[in-house]
């Protein structure tokens, strides 16, 4: 080879090895990064799940047109469709309006037909969930409807076509007997009985049931009509609400007082209570129920949105109780009407001021004035006369004073979460008194999820301490003996064990937990107890022992093997405490320690239980704090107990009094790194505990724990929905806790480090 | 003596022995759990003797029973008069026994509980027969006769030395048949759904070329074809299996005529030598790891719970190695060390104690519907609305793993090049190589055994670790393996089975937990025996280093 050829070739080579240099560099650069950035991408990624939780609701305008159908009538209810296509407006003379919602152009218009000489005198609504409406006549006769939306696929476009339906059917239904206007009147249809109530003009509170009967005989099912009389004397009610499962009725007046009335066996009717929902001087304006007809909601002439429900209290009555209020403002609440499927509400009072509410969360999510984004500006108080909510409340009707309806969209996913449902008390329907409680789904739909997590961490918590209690004085004494006191050979024996003890997957400690330690548990109580006495007792008398030993066999052991002559000791007292177990536990207890503790002493005994998991977990974390503190204690540097040594001390003395003063933060750093474990295991407590969300700090009860709750319930959750991210709220909360007292542990370990160096 | 008690608590020696005893403890523990485990896990496979005895029940009635003797436990008479028993003996505690009686399609239960003074005639005969079968559990009986389609072949005890050669055909046919059907039939299953989502593809695209059309059409009719073949095969070995039966009676006298090809194995426990039964230990082991599980997962094997950790384990230390080895590297030879790094490992460490669960959550989250559902609208539209990469699978699951195991081989691989003197690298630096070429050449193969150390070290937590996979693709029983012969042969969309999870789910999820319980203990004998051997080698090779590294020292 000629030289320049080879110095070609030598350049080339070089200029290679530059070159494969720099790409090492961004490589290795870019990967480092990017595996660091990955791990924090996880806190990232669960904070911008659970940021939507504590939005507020945005609401924007999409339309504003003159109310479809004109202004000569009286909006007595307004409907939105699921897919918020088509609009339905009732009207005071029996007009039903179909309209189209993005720009109010009139679909279809119809007209109640009515006998000669009645006028409609009444109209209400029953449950919004299923759309029916009813109006009443002046000649005590009432018609029910509803509008159906059908939808079509013609051509792979979806076209929805409203039809107006008649579910009892298309005759009018004889209410009042007597045949006087009906003024005040609600429905509710159910799948065997409909209900209808009626206030008269001559005030008598009627009703009429329809109950569809089977008959043997034919397999035309029969519809059995009566009329029951509640009531005669209701001059001042101008609220009248039944709720959906036709049990109770709510006769309100103007000035606050309410009656209600057990309507649910129809052949006996009864006055239930009387009582005040507004002080004296402040009135009533609005009266609605909440989704599920369980709250009812009062809109006062105070500016507040009240919220009741029945309750039972010590003396065994049920009794309508005040709740919690809600703040509209400082003028009267004009208009109040509820989501269909949530617990929330929107409000307005009588100065354009609307609010949208979540009953059970307290919260406001929105608020504002009416006509500040009308664009029309300087028109004031465009007063609200009516609203409307659609199914999926993602969108609401306005009817302004102005004759305008403003159609809006709202974007209001997750109103049922704040702090206080989090993690305060929250008083949910039906219940006596507020409660933590977790109980995130039901099989009904009208179900109020309840999620404070406050159970669930207090349950974290306590199998972590039952944990720690158990772990914690055995690996710390353990950590001492074998640092200081053990021989090399046999420490050669027990480090690897001890890390075998460390690598065992838990799910086969929880599985053991529960399968085999829970039952001998249940079986041996008294000999488990009995165990904690014996062992250490046993210990002593054999340290006493073989201190009286004659040194001739003594010195036969190679020192510092104190712990192998100790086990068979503590097979045998274990043993011991075993066998005498069920003699004890027939003399004490008549046989059965876990049924007395439940019989005579009141305390409710689960076989899966916090002592189970307190001492599997403890198993599970005993390796690592054994680990630390031994490194910690092994690391003190010999010359300081060497001269704790020379100046007269007891091997013990030194190592209290020196070692484990000069460890101690390193035995620190190892507890927290413990409890880190403790806090964050998930099978050992799915398998050994009984998973019920109970606020007990019992041995002898079940928990369930924030990492449990996760593992179980979001392969069942709806991805993305509230749940979903709570879920990834309480896996949040998880991973903020562990990292802050990993974090604590890794300073004060590192800090100890460089401490050591200087020694 | 009093002074000298105090004297020695004074010493602090009786502190130390509780320390010591600390220890005893924790060894006892450990050693009793793994011994917990392997006697009962390995005490599955042993042939049981079967009984036969007389046994008064609570409502004075006398019966036969035949079973197994499972497990004993002490109950105190109160609670037994208390549930209507008569009891005349004294004493507070009685013995009863858990029998497994089998026959579930006569009895309805598997196990029953006997209690142990009412046992009259207990004998074990030599002639008992134990039918393992596919559905219904096991069957205890005497053999009556064999026959072929209705025809009596054989009666008594000839019809024993006829049914073991017949079992041997039977049991070969049905490997055959289940070939045929698992992956002749699964070969073109796969081909038409293919067909299918190729056609649905199309009309996605808006493409209605003609030929494409016909050419579909045409795959589709040969894909029938072989089909109908199969079929044709198949009817004909069903045909040919089903023409055997036995017929035998179990305890309560009930006569039981049972096909051929719903036994898998029929012996005699009591007539067996201890050879025998040793070679029919070896059998059921072999089939335990094997085999495929049968009756809801609490009889045969648990091959694919085996094979699927085993992939998921591989997938997942070929992602991490390569990340965790560059990330430590950057930490340690390129980033500049300051408070920088110092936050990044004390970051890295604390990753490793954040529980397992969270990486679950994030792993579902991102991977499987963030990543995967983006992946599906621009890789699979055709299969839309159903799922293929925005579903948990083991891809994911394998991704999270790597992610919860990633700290684990960033902190070995960085002790690891920690303990390499500078002054190695200093001297390749001074002799003329570049930083990538020390790196390459030089420090990495020494690191090489803490690198297979931190390796070793992940894959046996990632073995053990259930809770994350429980939410990223992890189910009770899988159809397919991820592995097949069908294009495109790794699925890394397929859900797989665990052996933790198998654990969890077999114990605690199983409708007959009895049955399924030494099943249980045999399979957490399997993953203790795989975590603790990974362990032993990382422990092995990490003392080997530390031997090395000494020397090196001096």
């Amino acid at each position: 080879m000629t030289t320049t050829r080879s110095r070609e070739i030598s350049i080339r080579h070089q200029r290679g090895r530059l070159i494969r240099d720099t790409l090492t560099r961004y490589v290795v650069g870019l990967g480092g990064v990017a595996v660091i950035a990955a791990v924090a991408l996880i806190f990232f990624y669960l904070l911008y799940v659970v940021m939507p939780l504590f939005k507020s609701a945005d609401v924007e305008i999409v339309a504003q047109y003159t109310l479809p159908g004109g202004v000569g009538s009286v909006t007595t209810q307004l409907v939105i469709d699921e897919q918020r296509e088509i609009g339905v407006r009732y009207t005071q003379d029996g007009r039903v309006l179909f309209f189209r919602v993005s720009d109010g152009k009139l679909i279809n218009d119809t007209q109640l037909t009515l006998p000669a000489g009645v006028r409609l005198t009444g109209f209400g609504h029953g449950d919004l969930a299923k759309g029916l409406m009813v109006y009443g006549r002046s000649d005590g006769q009432a018609q029910v409807l509803r509008v159906v939306f059908n939808a079509s696929y013609p051509d792979n476009v979806r076209v929805i076509t409203p039809q107006l339906e008649y579910p009892l059917g298309e005759a009018a239904i004889v209410v009042d007997p007597n045949g006087v206007a009906l003024t005040h009147i609600t429905v509710q249809q159910g799948e065997e009985r409909s209900t209808i109530v009626a206030k008269t003009a001559d005030d008598r509170l009627v009703m009429t049931s329809l109950i569809l009967e089977e008959s043997f005989m034919d397999d035309e099912p029969e519809l059995d009509v009566s009329y029951q009389h509640l009531s005669d004397d209701m001059e001042d009610i101008d609220y009248l609400l039944l709720d959906k499962d036709q049990q109770r009725v709510y006769a309100a007046s103007s000035d606050g007082e309410m009656n209600v009335f057990d309507v649910g066996d129809h052949e006996e009717i009864v006055q239930l209570e009387k009582l005040r929902l507004t002080e004296i001087g402040t009135t009533i304006t609005a009266l609605k129920f909440l989704a599920g007809d369980i709250s009812l909601l009062v809109g006062d002439s105070s500016g507040k949105v009240t919220q009741w429900f029945s309750v039972w209290d010590i003396n065994n009555t049920n009794m309508l109780t005040l709740i919690r209020s809600f703040d509209v403002g400082s003028q009267p609440v004009v208009s109040l009407v509820s989501e269909p499927y949530r617990k929330g509400f929107a409000a307005s009072d009588s100065a354009g001021r609307l609010g949208l509410y979540h009953a059970t969360a307290h919260r406001n999510l929105w608020s504002g004035r009416v006509d500040s984004d009308a664009g029309d500006e300087g028109q004031s108080g465009a007063d609200i006369k009516s609203m409307a909510i659609s199914p999926r409340a993602d969108a609401m009707f306005i009817e302004s004073a102005d004759n305008k309806l403003t159609v809006w969209h709202v974007d209001n996913e997750y109103p049922e979460i704040s702090w206080s449902v989090l993690w305060g008390k929250v008083w949910y329907e039906s219940y006596e008194s507020p409660e933590y409680i977790w109980q995130s789904s039901s099989a009904s739909n009208d179900f109020e999820p309840k999620y404070s997590l406050t159970p669930l961490a207090f349950g974290t918590l306590k199998a972590a301490f039952y944990a720690m209690l158990f772990a914690v004085p055995l690996a710390i004494m353990g950590a001492i003996y074998t640092a200081y006191f053990m021989a090399p050979g046999m420490r050669k024996l027990v480090k690897p064990g001890i890390e075998i003890m460390e690598a065992l997957p838990t799910v086969i400690l929880g599985f053991l937990a529960g399968l085999w330690l829970a039952p001998v548990v249940e079986q041996n109580m008294v000999g488990i107890f009995g165990l904690l006495l014996f062992v250490p007792i046993s210990i002593l008398l054999f340290a006493y022992f073989w201190r009286s030993l004659p040194s001739r066999i003594t010195h036969r052991f190679p020192d510092g093997w104190d712990a192998a002559l100790l086990i068979p000791v503590i097979l045998v007292s274990a043993s011991l405490a075993l066998w005498l177990g069920p003699g004890l536990e027939l003399f004490f207890f008549a046989g059965d320690m876990p049924g007395w503790l439940s019989n005579e002493m009141n305390i409710d005994f689960d076989q899966r239980n916090a002592m189970i998991v307190g001492l599997t977990m403890g198993f599970a974390v005993i390796p690592t704090i054994f680990s630390m503190t031994e490194d910690a204690i092994f690391n003190v540097p010999r010359h300081l107990s060497n001269g704790s040594l020379a100046l007269g001390a007891t091997q013990w003395q030194t190592l209290v009094r020196v070692i484990i003063l000069t460890a101690s933060p390193g035995i620190f750093a190892a507890v927290m790194i413990g409890l880190g474990r403790a806090v964050g295991e998930t099978m050992i407590v799915l398998m050994a505990t009984g998973n019920t969300p109970v606020l007990d700090f019992s041995l002898f009860q079940g928990m369930r724990t924030l990492s449990a709750n996760v593992a179980v319930e979001v392969p069942e959750s709806e991805v993305g929905s509230t749940h979903y991210r709570v879920l990834f709220l309480a896996a949040l909360v998880l991973f903020a806790f562990t990292f802050m007292v990993n974090t604590l542990g890794e300073l004060v370990r590192q800090r100890l480090r460089s401490k050591y160096s200087s020694l | 003596m009093g002074k000298d008690i105090k004297n020695w608590f004074g010493s602090g020696s009786p502190w130390v022995w509780l320390n010591a005893g600390a220890v005893s403890i924790s060894i006892i523990m450990v050693t009793g759990l793994l011994a917990l485990i392997a006697i009962r896990g390995l005490g599955h496979f042993w042939p049981a003797d079967v009984a036969e005895f007389d046994y008064q029940q609570r409502d004075g009635h006398q019966v036969n029973l035949i079973g197994e003797f499972v497990s004993e436990e002490q109950v105190s008479i109160e609670n037994l008069r208390a549930a209507g028993h008569a009891i005349t003996s004294d004493t507070g505690h009685i013995t009863r026994h858990l029998i497994k009686i089998g026959n579930r399609d006569i009895g309805g239960l598997d196990f029953r509980w006997v209690l142990e003074p009412k046992i009259e005639k207990l004998h074990y005969p030599p002639t008992m027969m134990v039918f393992e079968r596919r559905e219904w559990g096991n069957f205890y009986g005497y053999i009556d006769s064999i026959s072929e389609n209705d025809r009596l072949i054989a009666q008594g005890e000839s019809a024993w030395a006829v049914l073991q050669p017949q079992l041997l055909r039977s049991d070969a046919l049905y490997k055959k048949i289940r070939a045929i059907e698992k992956d002749e039939i699964g070969a073109v299953n796969a081909a038409v759904e293919r067909l299918r989502l190729r056609e649905r593809g199309l009309e996605l695209e808006g493409n209605k070329d003609p030929a494409i059309m016909v050419d579909i059409v045409q795959q589709r009719k040969e894909l029938q074809q072989s089909y109908d073949l199969m079929q044709e095969q198949l009817r004909l070995l069903y045909e040919e299996i089903s023409r055997y039966s036995v017929t035998a009676t179990a305890m309560d006298g009930t006569s039981l005529t049972i096909p051929l090809v719903k036994i898998v194995r029929a012996y005699r426990p009591n007539d067996m030598s201890v050879l025998g039964k040793l070679g029919f230990y070896a059998g059921k082991l072999w089939e335990f790891v094997s085999d495929e599980p049968r009756e809801a997962n609490t009889e045969g094997g648990i091959f694919p719970a085996i094979f699927g950790t085993v992939m998921m384990v591989l997938l997942m230390s070929v992602i991490v190695t390569p990340f965790g080895v560059i990330a430590a590297i950057y930490l340690r030879e390129y980033a500049k060390q300051g408070l920088l790094t110092r936050v990044i490992r004390i970051a890295v460490n604390n990753l490793a104690g954040v529980p397992s669960i969270v990486y679950g959550i994030f792993g579902l989250g991102f991977f499987v519907y963030f990543l995967g559902g983006n992946i599906d609208q621009l890789f699979f539209p055709e299969s839309l609305p159903a799922p293929t990469m925005g579903t948990p699978g083991i891809l994911w699951a394998s991704l999270t793993l790597a992610l919860l195991t990633v700290p684990v081989v960033i902190v070995a691989t960085d002790e690891g090049l920690s303990r390499i003197p500078r002054a190695l690298r200093e001297g390749s630096l001074a002799l003329g190589a570049t930083k990538a070429e020390t790196l390459w050449r030089t420090v990495l193969p020494m690191a090489s055994p803490a690198i297979m150390t931190g390796m070793i070290l992940a894959i046996a937590r990632a073995a053990g670790e259930v809770a994350p996979l429980m939410l990223v693709g992890v189910v009770k029983l899988a159809p397919s393996l991820p592995l097949d012969g069908n294009f495109p042969f790794m699925h890394l969309d397929r859900k797989f089975m665990h052996l933790g999870f198998h654990i969890y789910d077999v114990g605690f999820q199983s409708p007959n937990v009895e049955a399924a319980r030494p099943l249980v203990y045999a399979t957490a004998l399997l993953l203790v025996l795989v975590i603790v051997a990974l362990n032993l080698a990382a422990i092995a090779i990490r003392n080997r280093l530390r031997e090395k590294y000494r020397a090196l020292d001096n």
